[in-house]
């Protein structure tokens, strides 16, 4: 009786989840259907299915293309998120090593003043970062990957330390019998021991830095070809806002595809890191 | 040990400490004693004392960037953290499809806010289309739109980190639960919302943290129109610095109080509710 109860109410819950589920896939599939239709019936029939009529094949996605350069700011995203987020592995976690491992008044207060970067919030540096980064030529793609390394080493060394903290000293101290410096040490013994904790943090931070707007916005600007993908949705959108609908939605569809394959890909990674990295932000 | 590493510094320290010096430490103290200038660009600087602080409480626009941000904010952390919570106590009755469902519920969070700004925002278009008005008619589509925008991003990263101090609970506590006779709503009441005290703290503060730095998604989805009426506290900061002039001093004023804001709050939040946490 209750083993009947019991199924019944699953069955119940998994309609439920099933309408919820839908409801969460319709926004990605409505930009998805129209990003198809002549940009007229977008603003016309946006629920509409597609028919002969209002199919216009790929134009819209030519028109964006063109209009953006899409690619090149793929390329571009590509290249700042990888290069910076291998800027923030390598030296955030040395830093958090030392950081761990040599114990004194300076080390304490530099991580501190690492922790709280945390909370301050991109607005209290902004107008001052971005002027710093003009007069010390960071405007370019390089610099992004220095200064992505300088906002995200907060969380990141504050992850690397509560990490580092769990491994054993004897580990290293055997190392260095055996006649390794410190260098040595680091990437032969600790590195592959935080391995983990090092793909939560290049989650995490590509994450961010793959969707972040501001930073790039203000740094490299309208005015060069190292636009990133978030920068060219703006562009595109905030100035010929309610013009092109249809090139606004294949823009829309192209920027949102990386991310779900990426997702499907890793996605057992991506949510344990998350997990991680929430439990000990 | 400690020794030998110690003079290895320059190598393992300073390039992240040189980044960190122009990304972090020089912009928020020059920041700080720039809030009490006035300054065009930041070289020269004149000292006015607290003149730009006096001229915010003068700024409407900043007073109602306020009032909506905290209206705002108190509606989403309330939304997304009970959402969040019911999923995942749905989740954890080992239902089929569980991890179809977590994976399906979870990606909105992996896409950027400016582009789920733009996502929604032709959705909403197009359904109030039908009634004959836009997003930005009426300042209040403007702050439901966000509203439903900020749940659908957030309740599945939140629901995820719930469902993993659910299933952190021991089972032999709530089995010895259910053998005392509890009933489902003591169950929850009594032992499952006191065991995930570490995760509510944790979802607070990353809900209460991101509404209100909330930028991206304000910007895309209506950039504040009406008349600014749907603008919240850092799109108000960045349109001081950038659509006014001779208004560099009140936005870094500006930004100061913000970021004592946020602290203030993230940091009062956390005090409040780990006090709620039980020893495991």
């Amino acid at each position: 009786m209750n083993n009947i109860k019991r199924k019944l109410s699953n069955v119940f819950w998994f309609i439920i989840l099933s309408v919820i589920g839908l409801v969460f896939l319709t926004p990605v599939a409505f930009v998805f259907l129209n990003s198809f239709k002549g940009k007229l019936y977008i603003s016309n029939s946006p629920f509409s299915l597609l028919t002969s009529t209002t199919f216009a094949g790929l134009t819209n996605y030519i028109n964006g293309i063109e209009k953006t350069h899409f690619f090149s700011a793929f390329g571009w995203s590509l290249f700042i998120t990888i290069f910076s987020v291998s800027l923030i592995i390598l030296f955030t976690s040395m830093t958090a090593y030392y950081l761990t491992r040599v114990k004194n008044r300076m080390t304490n207060i530099l991580y501190y003043v690492f922790v709280f970067s945390m909370i301050v919030p991109f607005q209290m540096v902004m107008f001052t970062m971005s002027k710093l980064a003009n007069m010390c030529h960071l405007n370019n793609p390089v610099g992004m990957g220095i200064l992505y390394l300088g906002f995200g080493s907060g969380l990141s060394v504050f992850m690397f330390c509560g990490f580092v903290k769990s491994i054993p000293i004897e580990i290293e101290e055997s190392a260095m019998i055996d006649g390794c410096n410190p260098i040595q040490t680091f990437f032969g013994v600790v590195m592959p021991i935080l391995k983990p904790t090092a793909i939560t943090v290049a989650i995490l931070n590509s994450m961010w830095i793959w969707n972040d707007y501001l930073l790039p916005y203000l740094i490299i600007g309208l005015s060069t070809p190292y636009k990133t993908i978030p920068v060219v949705v703006q562009y595109l959108v905030g100035s010929y806002g309610g013009k092109d609908m249809g090139a606004m939605m294949a823009l829309l569809v192209l920027s949102v595809i990386p991310i779900i394959i990426f997702y499907l890909f890793c996605q057992k990674y991506i949510i344990e890191g998350v997990v991680a990295g929430a439990v000990k932000g | 040990m400690q020794k030998a590493l110690k003079r290895y510094f320059p190598i393992f320290v300073l390039p992240t400490l040189i980044a960190f010096g122009f990304a972090f430490i020089i912009p928020f103290v020059m920041g700080v004693y720039l809030s009490f200038c006035d300054f065009k660009t930041v070289t020269n600087a004149t000292f006015v004392g607290f003149k730009n602080y006096t001229e915010i409480f003068a700024d409407t626009d900043f007073v109602n960037a306020f009032i909506f941000t905290f209206r705002f904010a108190a509606i989403a952390i309330f939304t997304i953290n009970v959402l969040a919570f019911s999923l995942a106590l749905v989740l954890t009755r080992k239902i089929k499809g569980t991890n179809l469902f977590r994976t399906v519920f979870f990606m909105p969070n992996l896409i950027g806010g400016i582009i789920l700004g733009y996502i929604w925002q032709s959705i909403i278009n197009a359904i109030l289309i039908n009634y004959g008005t836009t997003l930005v008619a009426n300042p209040v589509y403007g702050f439901w739109g966000l509203v439903i925008l900020m749940n659908w991003q957030l309740i599945g990263y939140m629901m995820i980190i719930y469902i993993a101090g659910l299933q952190n609970i021991p089972t032999d506590l709530l089995e010895a639960a259910r053998i005392d006779g509890a009933s489902s709503w003591q169950l929850l009441k009594k032992v499952k919302i006191p065991m995930v005290m570490p995760s509510i703290t944790i979802c607070l503060f990353l809900t209460v943290s991101n509404s209100f730095k909330l930028f991206d998604q304000n910007l895309a989805l209506t950039a504040g129109a009406p008349s600014k009426k749907t603008q919240m506290l850092a799109l108000d900061i960045y349109n001081t610095f950038y659509g006014r002039n001779f208004a560099e001093g009140t936005g870094q004023a500006k930004a100061v109080l913000f970021f004592l804001l946020v602290a203030a709050i993230a940091l009062g939040q956390l005090v409040l509710t780990r006090r709620k946490e039980i020893d495991q």
